[in-house]
């Protein structure tokens, strides 16, 4: 958890990527962690065939951690069909973050993929299974 | 024992008594000694109530009020005693009138349902205030949907106190008041007996949190005039799953039972069933015994420093860390800054940085501190605040606590470019 804070982080908090709302947009949705009170809205643009994302943005107030996500994750989506977007798996999302994130903070990380789903299905998604999400997947995880 | 020396000298030495808690000997992954600063959410255990919790265990448990032999009558002693020491403890009357509960939530609970339902009607108004945890909330809220009560709720002022003016405007002709002594998300201590004396002038009746007020100043309830009161046995140096619901014996005996089945009862047919005296009418089923013996070991371990003083040390920390804080720059302070209105419970916000990432460094740094709404979102939403940081003090704790804070902050602040 020491090096949770890495430059990395900082920077894409500080100056978080694909940041605000598309007026022109053909998905959106908002969505909250009440634990913390973070709160996170998302706009995507699909192209002409209304197949891939175009376009994406993201607007949020919270943590360094659920910040940086979705600067990192909303780099990713250009170019993905709204099938892809749905398979999108919540353990890749804690994975790019670079950094260990333990059970106390993987909403933060997670806020994100909520607020996609969420998007792509048009009403609020579940969160992911935190176990699951969490198996194996950094030295911060303590499920079995 | 670091307490006796502490009940020689009439002072609350924190961190010697911190010897007394076992939960210190865990060695943090930083290899640095704790500093715990969240009691408010709940309090580590001296050691005398793990062994009274241990020892009931080992040599006198068995089920209370049932058997007819030595063993049970044994534990139901102890269970009992228990009883009457925490009666003692906050000011109550009459052992009769203390209900073991599994926490303040339950009491609360146990009211709403079971006076609530059986005296408030449609159009009857509830008032509750702002200040509010969501335990002294949502039941409520309940209640009114169930009854069609109407609920309003006292403002509170930007510095963190209730307005009692507001709460003169609103009490007439208000059925139920339902008010925390020590708010758990500001540390503002409220005038409950002049709050509870303009209740009763109203005609309202007063149901106190005093979840936070009890593990930490001297509390009174014949005194303060309020009619129920709920506390939590985990908050004051207690085991977890045993808490109290006090009220007036005469609401007491009026009351239907809350949750039935055994041990609440004097006779049960297949027709119907008669209901027990008070307090057990409202225990129904095994309570949670050692737990209740642990719980009476807690105000034992509280009685022997004394109220006054853990008070008196525990403001004496208020008044370190808060002027600590205010010389730190970028921190904002919430609540009165009058040491005599404010417990031993800081919230505040580091500008800038989100409580959640303050909480992640300050654990790097062995502070533990809460870090989120406090389970008290209205109050985050009044000061328009996602969330705030908050440290919170207990007997064990001492300057050094608050030196660690502050320190810790300073790291944050480096981290995150705002220093």
């Amino acid at each position: 958890m020491d090096n949770l804070y890495r430059d990395f982080i900082l920077e894409h908090y500080r100056s978080p990527h694909n940041q605000g709302v598309l007026d022109l947009h053909d998905l959106q949705f908002a969505d909250s962690n009440p634990t913390c009170g973070d709160e996170m809205s998302i706009t995507l643009r699909l192209d002409d065939a209304k197949q891939r994302v175009a376009d994406v943005a993201f607007t949020g107030r919270g943590c360094a951690i659920s910040q940086a996500s979705a600067s990192i994750l909303t780099d990713e989506l250009r170019g993905l069909t709204l099938a892809e977007l749905e398979a999108i798996d919540p353990k890749e999302v804690v994975e790019n973050l670079g950094v260990p994130i333990g059970p106390a903070r993987l909403k933060c990380a997670l806020l994100v993929y909520k607020v996609l789903q969420g998007a792509v299905m048009g009403a609020e998604a579940r969160w992911p299974d935190e176990a699951e999400v969490l198996a194996g997947a950094n030295e911060g995880g303590s499920a079995p | 024992m670091a307490l006796e020396q502490a009940a020689r000298s009439g002072v609350v030495p924190g961190a010697t008594l911190r010897a007394d808690f076992p939960i210190f000997d865990r060695p943090h992954r930083s290899g640095r000694p704790l500093a715990f600063l969240d009691s408010a959410a709940s309090s580590p255990k001296p050691r005398a109530v793990i062994d009274a919790l241990a020892d009931t265990y080992a040599h006198h448990y068995a089920n209370v009020h049932r058997g007819i032999y030595e063993l049970s009558e044994d534990a139901t002693a102890r269970f009992e005693g228990a009883r009457r020491d925490l009666a003692r403890f906050i000011g109550a009357p009459s052992e009769r009138e203390v209900v073991f509960v599994r926490n303040a939530t339950e009491a609360i609970n146990l009211v709403a349902y079971s006076w609530g339902r059986a005296n408030l009607r449609a159009g009857d108004r509830i008032l509750s205030t702002e200040m509010e945890h969501h335990a002294n909330l949502v039941p409520w809220q309940q209640l009114a949907a169930a009854t069609g009560a109407t609920i309003e709720y006292v403002r509170i002022t930007d510095d963190g106190r209730l307005d009692l003016d507001d709460l003169r405007a609103r009490l007439p002709g208000a059925r139920l008041l339902a008010v925390t002594q020590v708010s758990n998300a500001l540390g503002t201590i409220n005038p409950v007996a002049e709050i509870a004396a303009l209740a009763r002038e109203a005609g309202a009746v007063t149901l106190l949190d005093a979840a936070q007020s009890v593990p930490h100043m001297p509390v009174d309830m014949a005194a303060l005039g309020v009619d129920f009161a709920a506390l939590s046995g985990h908050k004051m140096l207690g085991p977890s799953g045993i808490g109290a619901l006090w009220g007036r014996r005469e609401l007491l005996d009026a009351m239907p039972p809350f949750l039935t089945g055994g041990s609440m009862i004097t006779r049960v047919t297949l027709e119907g069933a008669e209901w027990n005296e008070v307090p057990w009418r409202f225990e129904a089923g095994t309570p949670a015994i050692a737990e209740a013996v642990g719980l009476g070991a807690a105000v034992a371990y509280l009685e022997s420093i004394g109220m006054d003083a853990v008070r008196a040390h525990e403001r004496s920390l208020f008044e370190a860390a808060w002027a600590a804080l205010t010389a730190t720059p970028g921190i904002r302070l919430l609540g009165p800054s009058e040491p005599g209105e404010h417990a031993g419970v800081i919230s505040f916000v580091v500008e800038g940085v989100h409580p959640h990432d303050v909480a992640t460094i300050l654990d790097t740094e062995a502070v533990a501190v809460r870090a989120g709404h406090h389970c008290a979102q209205p109050v985050m939403l009044r000061y328009d605040l996602p969330a705030t940081t908050r440290a919170s003090f207990s007997v064990f704790s001492d300057l050094d606590d608050i030196d660690r804070l502050t320190d810790a902050i300073a790291v944050v602040r480096r981290i995150f470019g705002t220093a």
